[in-house]
C-alpha cells in the first residue's frame, strides 16, 4: 500500500506526521525534511537567553519510531509528480504516494543590492548559530528590516552588549503585523534601549564594515542580518503545474488544484469566504494547519477555520495578537496590571484583539478575547473598556445568548 | 516525609484562578476550582518553561500563556498539545482560610 508522504519536516510536516497517527492512520507515513538532525522549533531562534542559541526538538527523536514514522532527514525532494503520485528524491530514490502534503515553509526574501549577500539571515538554527557567533559585545550590528524578527533580534544583541542599527524602507517599525499603538509603545521601549533607527530610507550598499543607504549615511557595522520577510516555498509545486500565487493555493480544506496533494504552513495560501488567499506565519497557524490536513488526507472535509494567532517576545514584553486587527475597526482599549489590552470590533461584532504587557501578563485576557470572537460576541464596548468587568463573565453571557 | 507548607489565603486565589507560589528556589502553581477546591501542581509547562499561573484557568483546566498547551489541574494531565508530559500535583489542604501545599 502507497503511504501519506509529507515534504518539509519544520513545525507543520512534522506536527501533520504525528496528527496522521492520532486520527487513526496505520499505513505508511514518510516525513522527508531537507535540514539535518531532529525537527525543531524555530521561535527560539530570535530568542536565545544569554547569547546561547537553543535547539529544541519538536519531539523527542524516539518518537519517531514510536509512531512508525519513517523521518529522512538531510534529504531534499527534488520533483513530484501528480499524475503518476511520485515524489523524486535527490538521490534519484522514487516515493510514490497515497495522499502528499507540502509543508515546505519558507524562505528569507534576499536583500537585493551591492553587497547584499554580505546579509546573513534568520530562518535556521544554523543561521542562527552564524548570527550570534557573530554578534560581540561591543560590535555593531546593522538589522536591515524592522519587522517581528528584525525586533526580537535588535532586542537581544543590544542586551548583549552590541550596539544595534535598524534599517527599514518603511517610516514606522513592526507595520504588518502588529496594531500601529503596540508597534509605537514597542518602537519607543527599543529606542530607550539605545536602538537606533534609520526609518523610510533604502539600502544602497553593504559593505565589509558597514551599511550605505540610499541617502548616504553610513552605518557602521560589523555585522549585517537581512530580516526583510519571507518567501512562501513553492518551487515544487510551481514545477509540476500546481497552482500558485502567495503560496501554494488550497481550498478551504487545505487540498491543493492537484489531487491528493495538500498543503499547510507558512507555504500554503487558503481561501478565505471573500474568496481572497490568506498565507499566515505563525507558529500555531503551522500546528493547527497541520491537524486539519492530516485528518482531510483521511478523508474527511474539514475546513480550516482557526483564528489567526501569534506572540512575539521583546525584552520582557510580550505581544500576542488573536485575529487580524484592521485600522477601520473600531478599538477599545483595557489597561491591565503590567499591560493593556485592545480589542478590535467590526460593526460591533468583536473580531480581533491583542495584549502587549511584562512576560505573559496579557495572556490570560487575550485567551478570553479569543473565546469570545469565536463565540460570535458582539460586546458592549463601555464593558470592554472596563478592567473591573472580567471577561469569563462577558464569555458566559456571549454563550448564553 | 512530607513539608506541609502554608502557601497563601484562599482569597488570595480569584476562583476559576490560579496564582504562582515560589518556596525553596521551585516554583508552583495554586488554583481555586469553581467549586472552592483548591489544587497545586509544579508551576512551569512541561513544553517550555512559562508559568502556568499566568494562564487561563476555566473550570478544571489551566492553559499555557504562551503555547496553548492544556492540563486538568486535578490529576497534571496532560490535555492537549504541544504538552505531552503530565505535570507533577502536590496534596492540599485549607485551615482556617489558609492554602497549605504537602511539598515532599
Ligand atoms: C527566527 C524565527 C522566529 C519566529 N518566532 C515566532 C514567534 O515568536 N511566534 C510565532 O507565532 N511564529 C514565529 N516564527 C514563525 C514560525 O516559526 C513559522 O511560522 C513556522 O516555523 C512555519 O512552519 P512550517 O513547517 O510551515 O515551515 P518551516 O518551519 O519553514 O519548515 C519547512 C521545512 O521544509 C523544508 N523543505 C522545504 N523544501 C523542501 C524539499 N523540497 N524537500 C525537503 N524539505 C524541504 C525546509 O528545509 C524546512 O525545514 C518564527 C520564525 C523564525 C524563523
Amino acid at each position: 500500500m502507497n503511504g501519506m508522504v509529507i515534504i518539509g519536516a519544520g513545525e507543520c510536516g512534522t506536527r501533520a506526521a504525528f496528527a496522521l497517527r492520532e486520527a487513526g492512520w496505520s499505513g505508511p507515513v514518510t516525513l522527508i525534511g531537507t535540514e539535518p538532525g531532529v525537527p525543531y522549533e524555530r521561535p527560539p531562534l530570535s530568542k536565545p537567553r544569554d547569547g546561547i542559541v537553543l535547539r529544541k526538538p519538536i519531539c523527542p527523536p524516539e518518537a519517531f519510531g514510536n509512531a512508525g514514522i519513517h523521518y529522512l532527514a538531510d534529504c531534499t525532494a527534488r520533483s513530484l509528480d501528480p499524475v503518476t503520485k511520485t515524489v523524486t528524491l535527490e538521490n534519484g530514490e522514487v516515493l510514490p504516494y497515497h495522499r502528499l502534503l507540502l509543508a515546505t515553509g519558507a524562505t528569507p526574501r534576499r536583500l537585493i543590492c551591492r553587497g547584499g549577500d554580505r546579509a546573513l539571515n534568520l530562518r535556521s538554527h544554523a543561521d542562527a548559530e552564524a548570527i550570534f557567533a557573530r554578534a560581540l559585545p561591543g560590535h555593531p550590528v546593522a538589522i536591515i528590516g524592522a519587522g517581528l524578527i528584525g525586533m526580537e533580534l535588535a532586542s537581544v544583541l543590544i542586551r548583549n552588549g552590541a550596539p544595534v542599527h535598524v534599517i527599514d524602507t518603511a517610516p514606522a517599525p513592526l507595520t504588518r503585523a502588529v496594531p500601529s499603538h503596540f508597534a509605537a509603545q514597542l518602537h519607543q521601549r527599543h529606542q530607550a534601549e539605545g536602538v537606533r533607527f534609520h526609518l523610510g530610507q533604502g539600502v544602497a550598499e553593504i559593505g565589509a564594515d558597514g551599511v550605505a543607504l540610499a541617502d548616504g549615511t553610513f552605518v557602521p557595522a560589523d555585522l549585517t542580518v537581512a530580516a526583510i520577510g519571507v518567501v512562501p516555498e513553492t518551487g515544487l509545486a510551481k514545477a509540476a503545474g500546481l497552482a500558485t500565487g502567495n503560496g501554494i493555493l488550497t481550498d478551504a480544506e487545505l487540498r491543493s488544484s492537484a489531487p491528493d496533494i495538500f498543503a499547510a504552513g507558512d507555504c500554503a495560501a487558503a481561501v478565505q469566504p471573500d474568496g481572497s488567499h490568506l498565507r499566515q506565519e505563525s507558529w500555531q497557524n503551522a500546528r493547527t494547519q497541520a491537524e486539519t490536513a492530516a485528518r482531510n488526507m483521511l478523508g474527511e472535509s474539514q475546513p480550516y477555520a482557526a483564528l489567526p494567532w501569534f506572540w512575539s517576545d521583546q525584552y520582557d514584553l510580550g505581544l500576542q495578537v488573536a485575529g487580524q486587527p484592521r485600522p477601520e475597526y473600531h478599538m477599545v482599549r483595557r489597561p491591565l496590571p503590567g499591560g493593556e489590552l485592545a480589542f478590535y470590533l467590526n460593526a460591533g461584532q468583536l473580531v480581533a484583539a491583542a495584549g502587549l504587557g511584562a512576560g505573559n501578563s496579557t495572556a490570560r485576557e487575550v485567551k478570553l478575547a479569543e473565546m469570545l470572537i469565536l463565540a460570535g460576541a458582539r460586546p458592549d464596548p463601555a464593558l470592554l473598556a472596563d478592567s473591573a468587568i472580567n471577561l469569563k463573565s462577558l464569555l458566559k453571557s456571549a454563550r448564553a445568548a | 516525609m512530607t513539608d506541609w507548607v502554608t502557601a497563601c489565603k484562599l482569597d488570595d486565589i480569584e476562583q476559576e484562578g490560579a496564582i504562582r507560589f515560589d518556596h525553596n528556589s521551585r516554583t508552583y502553581a495554586i488554583y481555586r476550582g469553581p467549586d472552592d477546591s483548591v489544587w497545586c501542581t509544579a508551576g512551569l509547562c512541561t513544553h517550555e518553561a512559562i508559568h502556568l499561573a499566568d494562564g487561563l484557568v476555566m473550570d478544571f483546566e489551566v492553559e499555557c500563556p504562551k503555547h496553548s498547551g492544556a492540563f486538568d489541574y486535578r490529576t497534571g494531565e496532560a490535555l492537549r498539545l504541544p504538552a505531552c508530559e503530565n505535570l507533577r500535583t502536590y496534596p492540599t489542604e485549607i485551615v482556617n482560610g489558609e492554602v497549605r501545599v504537602a511539598l515532599g
